[in-house]
């Protein structure tokens, strides 16, 4: 099954970004509209929904008993997984994660990780032996389009929302008391996809949009203004300046996100 | 376990192969070297060894996935088992699955794909030996095959890493960079139309340092574009070898 | 307005080979005023027509080329044919048969089976719909005997030569029948085993040289000699 778009229609986006708005009367700088929800899975250790125009993606956060990395054996460990669920769009299918739910998944790690959002270092349960895994499951639940500034946005505010349970070590395992700590966080990274369409460049493609478009490109930012990650998607291309431009717009919109949200 | 040195670039400005920070690893590419496929190349980049098959155009099976428009490319990007030091299981990773993806992404811009509608084209990539920088050194070898199928083309395809190691933005990171650096650029590009059809970065970057390294990976795109070129005479140029 | 090549230059895809007014031949394209190649070949231009004869293609159908191929299946009403292409070729039942087809009377495996080789002609073609094939001309059919030989089609005019000088050439020194499919596919048919080797080491010979200039004398040349020695074949 998919959703074919028509070429009247094709034309009709192509024309109106021409002349500098988008169908749904946004300018070619603007994101949606964005309500972000915490905690509605009480049984999840940390959990957010976020509605980014239309679409509607929830992340949960659990956090268990673990082994470490070998090279990294005094270090928490973070694991990514992300569900196209099928109700979420005529074109998911059931099934094991395909190369679109992998990428997502992978390039939500990636802003985490490369910005060291979650302190590692303070998930340390036994040296060596025993580390608390955060594992960080994104559920795409509506697809209109930009589906990585979503999930990216919702893992990062069910992270803001995570308590770790408190514990103890009693004969060599681990013993859950009373009380929990929020999760040690040392960085917010905030997430900006850019599409390109008729040779411009828009921000926060709607799904028509990313249907027409060119090619992608999401660049994660951290508060001091760097860039943590990058990937560009799509089967067209973008030129040198179209990437520093990027940037620019990247490093901008993700400034404004912050003092909104007050991340 | 190596001890992990505590400088990867030395006082003279030189990495742990001895190279300069703008200096590309050593690169042999050939083109051809495949019986059965359809288009065929071999790179050897660093110790990267990798080879890539093209079978194409052709009938897709299973039909459902062809499109009645255009050539849809598919591409597997597989690591042999004994590539990294570790023996790594052959079943398809999560990080092989997404470079399929990418690798692909940056191949289709070159492709006139709306000349053979309801066709596909199948790209095998086989990672013999790795060491850092295989999706660039793939990206080149089969923008090789692609045009040793004689699929028309735009441009060729060539690709190389930048990244920024200790405090400088250096040229095309080898494993140990790659692992223990502090940022990491592919750049998939082709030169004709100046467009750049793969970026990826992990890593911290000021977007000074992103521009940066942009620009020193298109320099090296450069230089390896004209290797491919190369390469593609000489397997077609013995044909010439007669006297007019 | 100016070239950037010179006659029969070896260029690769995305090689810049004019700017300015010219025609697009064969295996190029334009963007933005500039010609560049899309194939690797050799480049030439004629009459403001800039064009790249392909060193490597594969065989795209065109209605009234003359093809030869194998038939994979037989399927309800016809067989699927290799035509060596990247669309599997339909040669229909009632197209072989001089009478209206019955599906449940004929045997279309007695006819023609898989494995079975062909000579046929494109009937039709377009970008919806696989070719068709027709065998319904003289000369066209099942083959029986025979070598089969594959070049490049990019090839296939080269080994026909100027107003077909080539091909009779070949034809009249080795004394064999030879049928050139452009789909690159070639049949060569002759009175014996050596006969039949002698043309094919000829076409190869072609499709190695095929650039060059003075090839029909050298060929002819080559299989005179040939003939002279039999003991000494070069391979």
């Amino acid at each position: 099954m998919s959703s074919l778009i028509t070429r009247v229609r094709k034309l009709q986006i192509a024309q109106t970004i021409e002349k500098g708005t988008r169908l749904d009367g946004r300018g070619l700088m603007d994101t949606r509209e964005i309500k972000i929800e915490q905690g509605l899975i009480q049984k999840a250790e940390g959990s957010a929904r976020i509605l980014l125009g239309k679409t509607q993606v929830v992340v949960g956060v659990k956090i268990q008993a673990g082994e470490p990395f070998p090279d990294t054996p005094n270090e928490g460990v973070q694991t990514v997984n992300a569900e196209l669920v099928p109700l979420a769009s005529p074109t998911f299918e059931p099934g094991p994660p395909d190369e679109n739910s992998i990428e997502l998944a992978r390039i939500v790690d990636r802003g985490i990780r490369e910005s060291k959002a979650i302190d590692t270092a303070k998930l340390c349960i036994e040296p060596g032996k025993k580390v608390f895994v955060v594992f960080i499951d994104v559920y795409v639940l509506n697809h209109d389009g930009n589906l990585i500034d979503a999930a990216a946005l919702a893992a990062m505010a069910a992270l803001l929302n995570t308590k770790m349970p408190n514990y103890e070590i009693e004969e060599g395992e681990v013993k859950i008391k009373q009380g929990y700590t929020p999760l040690p966080l040392k960085s917010h990274p905030i997430t900006v996809t850019i599409g390109k369409i008729s040779n411009t460049l828009i921000v926060d493609p709607m799904l028509e949009e990313e249907q027409v478009m060119d090619a992608r490109i999401s660049m994660a930012i951290n508060e001091e203004g760097n860039i943590c990650a990058i990937q560009k998607g799509g089967s067209g291309y973008f030129t040198p300046q179209q990437i520093v431009e990027a940037s620019k717009i990247a490093q901008e919109k993700a400034a404004e996100l912050r003092k909104k949200l007050d991340w | 376990m190596n001890e992990k040195p505590e400088k990867l670039i030395d006082k003279k400005g030189l990495r742990l192969d001895g190279r300069k920070i703008d200096e590309l690893r050593p690169l042999k590419l050939e083109v051809g070297v495949l019986p059965n496929a359809d288009g065929s190349a071999y790179v050897e980049h660093g110790k990267n060894k990798i080879l890539v098959g093209v079978f194409g155009p052709r009938e897709m099976h299973p039909k459902h996935l062809s499109m009645a428009d255009r050539m849809v490319i598919r591409c597997r990007y597989h690591m042999a088992s004994f590539s990294v030091p570790e023996r790594k299981s052959p079943a398809p990773s999560r990080r092989e699955v997404e470079l399929g993806k990418v690798i692909r992404e940056s191949l289709e811009p070159s492709v006139f794909n709306d000349l053979y509608p309801r066709t596909g084209v199948d790209v095998f990539i086989e990672v013999l030996q790795a060491d850092g920088g295989t999706r660039c050194a793939s990206i080149t070898a089969a923008s090789l095959a692609l045009a040793d199928a004689g699929i028309p083309m735009r441009d060729l395809v060539v690709a190389c890493a930048a990244g920024k190691v200790d405090d400088q933005v250096v040229l095309d990171l080898m494993d140990e960079e790659d692992k223990l650096g502090v940022a990491d650029v592919p750049v998939a590009y082709m030169p004709s139309l100046n467009a750049i059809t793969l970026l990826q970065m992990d890593g911290i970057l000021a977007p000074e340092e992103l521009e940066k390294a942009v620009n020193m990976a298109m320099d090296g795109c450069k230089k390896i574009y004209a290797m491919q070129k190369e390469a593609l005479k000489t397997k077609y140029m013995t044909v010439k070898e007669v006297e007019e | 307005m100016p070239t950037f090549f010179e006659k029969k230059q070896l260029v690769t895809p995305g090689e810049l080979l004019a700017e300015g007014d010219y025609l697009l031949g064969d295996n190029t394209y334009l963007e933005e005023n500039k010609v560049y190649a899309s194939r690797i070949g050799l480049v030439d231009c004629e009459n403001k027509r800039v064009n790249v004869v392909a060193l490597r293609a594969f065989y795209v159908p065109k209605v009234g080329d003359l093809v030869i191929g194998a038939v994979i299946e037989v399927g309800f009403n016809g067989w699927t044919v290799d035509v060596k292409s990247p669309y599997t070729a339909l040669l229909r039942a009632s197209d072989v048969l001089s009478r209206p087809f019955k599906p449940q009377n004929d045997e279309l495996s007695q006819v023609l089976s898989a494995g079975d080789l062909i000579v046929a002609k494109i009937a039709s073609y377009d970008r919806a719909h696989d070719p068709q094939l027709t065998v319904s001309e003289p000369g066209l059919g099942k083959i029986t005997r025979g070598q089969i030989m594959r070049v490049t089609p990019t090839k296939i005019p080269r080994v026909i030569g100027k107003k077909g000088s080539m091909i009779s050439m070949i034809k009249q020194e080795t004394n064999c029948q030879i049928i050139l499919g452009l789909n690159g596919v070639i049949l060569v048919t002759g009175k014996s085993p050596e006969d039949e080797e002698l043309a094919i080491t000829a076409i190869r010979k072609i499709e190695e040289e095929s650039h060059t200039t003075g090839l029909t004398d050298r060929i002819t040349q080559f299989l005179k000699e040939q003939k002279v020695k039999p003991e000494e074949k070069v391979e």
